[in-house]
């Protein structure tokens, strides 16, 4: 099971990727095969206002729904539209291709309160 | 519950989920690759699981007539048919399917969910004349589907897969059926629950891929086969649920005569068949139908079409609504999406 050491992991299966202000987020390797085949994404729209630990996106596989947390609170700066197009993104390419949206982190201090690769490799028992 | 081939599954990378209290795989590679598979190559699955029924005596034939909505008479030795046993006010108790072994011998194969329901029900009306076994952990049951099944047959037989459909052949090692819940050609393998390991050998070192019940789902319903306990219920007689080829008013069972009177009252829904016609997440059951703004039905099962590529469900919609082209709404995580009835089934 891939766990990049660079990113941050929230306990829920999104990771973030920050670089300055602004922060990649997308689901785990080990989400995106917990869920299997994902049939529908839906990233939140730019401009939306997100709090850590709330919903803020929604991925479907064929036998069910799955909400995605915000791991940071902030606002939504861009969205992935090729996920929406293409969900199996989401499978294929987790950490690359298959990021679901970008926020610019309000509080840039929530990130310590997110697991270390070390840590979430721990939760999942890889 | 574990059927004999459950450390089949594990061995072969299936993800075990709970089923009517079984553990049954819903998938091995995927759903979306093994309902391709069977779409255009050939998977099995294990449906040891469902139940074994056997009927037999002089008045075994008579019996059945008088329990089942379709004509047993009509039932040629060798022949299998789809039936419904129901209760007195017309609900489906379970759907099956009938093998005439003999002209006094049958076997029923019915839904692991309610083996021990039928078996009851069943049980209770036995007559002098009528042997009734519930066989269901003797034996193991293999569903081999696709367009590449008939070389899967020929693997496991010698013999060629009869072309057509419902056709029953005994052999040493089992019972084998032209049926399927796929829409696909193949065949069904009832094996002693011994041999199922073996049998199940077979069929993958013959070339067919496993799948699991998640593909099959998805399967039968672009082929608008009901599910019981999703689109049947004993709330809901065949006629509504579109079935009425399957039963036989002209002869007496238990609940016909609900039926007649159904039929002449007028029938107050029918199960149709729905697609999205926009883009929407999944449908799964029980999602609300909207028509004009009015709440109409519920979704009873649901799913986006892996071979469509769209959203497909069936619902119960009243008979003013129950036409092909008649569009509605199907609400999902409160937002509305168009959806229109289509003629069944939805994979044509």
């Amino acid at each position: 099971m891939n766990v990049p050491d660079d990113l941050r992991y929230a306990e829920s299966h999104e990771w973030i990727r920050v670089e300055g202000d602004v922060g990649t987020v997308g689901i785990t390797d080990h989400a995106q095969a917990e869920l299997t085949d994902i049939v529908f994404a839906e990233p939140p729209a730019v401009g939306k206002k997100i709090t850590a630990k709330d919903v803020a996106a929604v991925v479907e596989s064929v036998k069910a729904a799955s909400d995605i947390y915000a791991p940071v609170s902030g606002e939504v700066v861009e969205r992935n539209d090729a996920v929406e197009q293409n969900p199996s993104l989401l499978n294929t390419d987790p950490f690359g291709e298959g990021w679901i949206f970008k926020v610019r982190l309000a509080n840039p201090a929530e990130l310590e309160s997110l697991k270390d690769a070390a840590a979430y490799r721990a939760q999942i028992g890889a | 519950m574990r059927t004999p081939l459950f450390e089949e599954h594990v061995a072969a990378g299936g993800r075990m989920v709970d089923f009517a209290g079984w553990e049954m795989p819903v998938q091995y590679a995927g759903i979306l690759a093994e309902h391709q598979t069977v779409r255009t190559q050939v998977g099995v699955f294990d449906i040891s699981h469902m139940g074994e029924f056997f009927v037999r005596g002089p008045e075994a034939a008579a019996w059945l007539e008088g329990l089942l909505t379709n004509r047993i008479s009509k039932l040629a030795v060798g022949h299998a048919h789809y039936s419904l046993l129901l209760n007195e006010a017309g609900g489906v108790i379970d759907d099956l399917i009938v093998y005439r072994l003999a002209d006094e011998s049958f076997l029923l194969i019915v839904n692991a969910a309610k083996i021990r329901e039928d078996a009851a029900w069943m049980g209770e009306r036995v007559v002098a004349g009528v042997e009734f076994e519930d066989r269901s952990s003797d034996f193991a049951a293999l569903a081999v589907q696709g367009p590449e099944a008939g070389r899967i047959f020929e693997a496991v037989t010698g013999t060629a897969m009869p072309a057509e459909r419902n056709r029953v052949v005994e052999l040493p090692d089992g019972i084998f059926v032209t049926t399927g819940y796929t829409g696909e050609s193949g065949f069904e393998w009832i094996v002693p629950a011994t041999q199922a390991v073996s049998a199940w050998r077979r069929v993958l070192a013959a070339g067919a891929v496993p799948c699991g019940l998640g593909a099959r789902d998805t399967l039968r319903l672009e082929m608008c086969y009901p599910l019981n306990g999703s689109d049947l219920s004993p709330e809901r007689t065949p006629l509504e649920a579109g079935l009425g080829y399957f039963v036989d008013l002209e002869k007496s069972f238990v609940g016909r005569d609900a039926l007649v009177a159904q039929k002449a009252a007028g029938l107050p829904a029918r199960l149709s068949a729905l697609s999205v016609i926009e883009k929407s997440p999944p449908i799964r059951s029980h999602y609300p139908v909207w028509s004009n703004g009015s709440l109409v039905s519920e979704t009873t099962s649901g799913a986006l079409s892996p071979t469509l590529g769209h959203g497909i469900a069936l619902a119960y919609l009243p008979v003013e609504l129950a036409k092909p082209g008649q569009l509605l709404e199907i609400e999902v995580r409160g937002r509305r999406f168009a959806a229109r009835v289509e003629k069944k089934p939805f994979k044509k």
